[in-house]
């Protein structure tokens, strides 16, 4: 029996799971050379976890899951920041006491009530039928707004990441920039969530960013590759998991290890290839300073 | 390039009575100095001694600083860098492993002045490739930061400071972790600037391959030592202020050579022990050198040829950091 590859395109369920994965593949895959970059993906990590504690209190209180998720992950990343400026500390420290005791939290107010169980297992693992329309809608605001930021503020994005000391010298407003980013981090988990899920977030955040960065040595190579391989992974994992009727999350993970995987091995060969060696090796002399031609 | 917007009278860096530090950690006290338009100062210190942060303090990103800094008329607050000064930082604060190309890099000293969306215009373009042909670089433009040669490192960095358009440049040790070769191209290339106008105030520690050189220094620890030309700054007695080391100064040819004493002491105390075994008389080849070295004529043994365990008992205190 031929399979039928469009089968899954005739639910609604799948065409908006497929739609979110993309979106969100792209979201994490642009932030995520960042948050790479800046070494905080250990923070998105921690982030996710937090946010988690905040989802079982708004599902309690019966607020809306993004303002209530929105909050918590908004405070809790004001609150790291708070505990890693104390020396003392360390912020890898913090960071794993404020987001472990935020996740035990949501674990605890969930264990309580026998109910959850469903919606635990989406939150952990991410789930295609978790997606609704609301959902998609609040996805692609927050993949918009992204966008939007870091389009119009790509040069000092750049700048700030690259060598946050001296941006402010050239008057790149960095505060500015570190805490618009901060919002654009919190923001991309919460929408993320729903669709990768809490364990698995940080991959999506990793994987595709490092796999760019072994395909290029230029930061807008990176950056443009980096979210398109997010969402091509994120659209092929989704499609995965139908057929082989895994959770999505772990699907789009499992795919994106084995695309790295590949990329890593076309790196390795194509830089011990003789011509890439000697074209990393030559350099062009540089001439004589003005003087001693005198 | 344009120069003049920002062009005003009087010096262009003044600074009066500047305490400044990080935290509870006061790194430099009393601090007063003044460099007129066209200068080429070098900062010349022990590690530690303050002389990045003297360069900070200009730039305002020193947290906390007490008395006042004014570079090209205007005062310098924590935080609110002076416009029309560039910026070099030291190579080995660069993250090498980042992907950016040399254009990337350059691109970057004009973020605050292109267009808001992410691709340079073409009078972007037309500069950056000016300044990296200047620089001898123009070949690089699209190679990895890592690809690069120390030399060419340094004037990646220099350009993207130069197409900033700045009036004043501060460099934080461009001449360290570079090869001989690298370094007296680095130095022609800040003396070609200099002499189209550009104010340069850099940092070293290298008295004799680069301070000695520079037409004006600084010599910093904790606090401003002295000033001057090096011909007539560099004494024993100001090296030994500023390094907490006994140091000598050879003046032949019009050319200077500070040189470390204790480990030339150490030297001819121990080639005296050794012709001393084999019943000759040890070379005096040193004697006319020292003039003004008090500790020199007396004979030496070896502890007191060796610097003092303690170098804080004897000289002025080096500041942390």
């Amino acid at each position: 029996m031929p399979l039928d590859v469009l089968e899954p395109f005739h639910y609604d369920f799948f065409r908006h799971g497929l739609i979110a994965a993309a979106l969100v593949g792209a979201l994490c895959g642009l932030m995520g050379v960042y948050i790479v970059l800046r070494r905080m993906s250990y923070i998105g990590h921690g982030l996710s976890h937090a946010v988690f504690g905040g989802a079982v209190v708004s599902h309690l209180m019966g607020w809306n899951f993004y303002i209530g998720a929105g909050l918590w992950g908004f405070l809790s990343a004001l609150l790291i920041d708070a505990a890693a400026r104390r020396r003392r500390i360390g912020s890898d420290a913090a960071i794993g006491i404020i987001t472990t005791s935020s996740f035990a939290l949501g674990v605890a107010l969930i264990s309580r009530g026998r109910g959850f169980t469903r919606n635990f297992e989406a939150a952990l693992f991410g789930n295609i039928l978790g997606v609704t329309a609301a959902d998609l809608w609040v996805i692609g605001t927050v993949a918009v707004a992204v966008a939007v930021f870091v389009f119009f503020a790509y040069k000092q994005l750049l700048f700030a990441t690259f060598d946050p000391e001296v941006a402010p010298v050239y008057g790149v407003p960095s505060r500015l920039i570190d805490a618009l980013f901060s919002l654009a981090l919190a923001a991309t988990i919460v929408a993320s969530m729903n669709v990768v899920g809490v364990t698995l977030i940080a991959a999506t955040i990793v994987i595709p960013p490092v796999t760019a960065r072994l395909l290029s040595d230029r930061f807008s190579r990176v950056l443009l590759g980096s979210s398109a391989l997010g969402a091509g992974i994120g659209v092929a994992g989704m499609y995965l998991s139908y057929h082989f009727n895994i959770a999505s999350g772990a699907s789009i993970v499992l795919l994106g290890a084995a695309v790295f995987m590949l990329a890593l091995t076309y790196s390795a060969t194509r830089r011990r290839s003789l011509p890439a060696l000697a074209m990393r090796t030559a350099r062009p002399a540089s001439p004589p300073a003005p003087e001693l031609l005198d | 390039m344009a120069r003049g917007a920002l062009a005003h009278d009087g010096p262009v860096i003044e600074i009066e009575g500047l305490t400044c530090g990080y935290g509870t950690e006061l790194v430099l006290q009393d601090v007063h100095a003044r460099i007129t338009a066209g200068q080429l100062v070098g900062l010349v210190g022990p590690s530690g001694a303050g002389k990045t942060t003297l360069l900070r303090a200009l730039l305002g990103q020193v947290p906390r600083m007490v008395g006042r800094v004014r570079v090209l008329g205007r005062e310098v607050r924590p935080g609110a860098p002076p416009p029309g000064v560039a910026y070099v930082p030291q190579l080995e604060t660069v993250d090498w492993n980042f992907p950016v190309t040399v254009e990337e890099v350059v691109l970057m000293g004009r973020a605050m002045r292109m267009r808001p969306w992410p691709w340079p215009g073409r009078e972007d373009r037309r500069l950056m490739h000016r300044i990296l042909d200047r620089l001898g670089i123009g070949s690089l433009a699209r190679r990895h930061i890592r690809e690069l040669s120390g030399g060419q490192q340094q004037r990646v960095f220099l350009a993207r400071a130069l197409i900033s358009e700045p009036h004043v440049l501060l460099l934080d040790e461009p001449t360290s972790g570079v090869d001989v070769k690298t370094r007296d191209e680095v130095l022609h290339l800040l003396g070609d600037l200099n002499r189209d106008g550009m104010t340069i105030v850099l940092t070293t520690h290298e008295l004799n391959a680069v301070a000695a050189h520079l037409p004006w220094v600084l010599c910093i620890n904790g606090s401003l030592i002295a000033q001057g030309d090096p011909d007539e700054v560099f004494t024993p007695e100001v090296l030994w202020r500023t390094y907490g080391a006994a140091m000598q100064v050879v003046r032949q040819d019009g050319l200077l050579l500070v040189a470390d004493a204790a480990p030339h002491r150490l030297r001819e105390q121990l080639r005296h022990r050794h012709a001393h075994r084999h019943g000759e008389e040890a070379p005096h080849e040193h004697e006319h050198a020292h003039g003004d070295d008090h500790h020199h004529h007396h004979r030496l043994d070896l502890a007191e040829a060796l610097p003092p365990l303690d170098p804080d008992a004897r000289a002025p205190r080096a500041a942390g950091r």
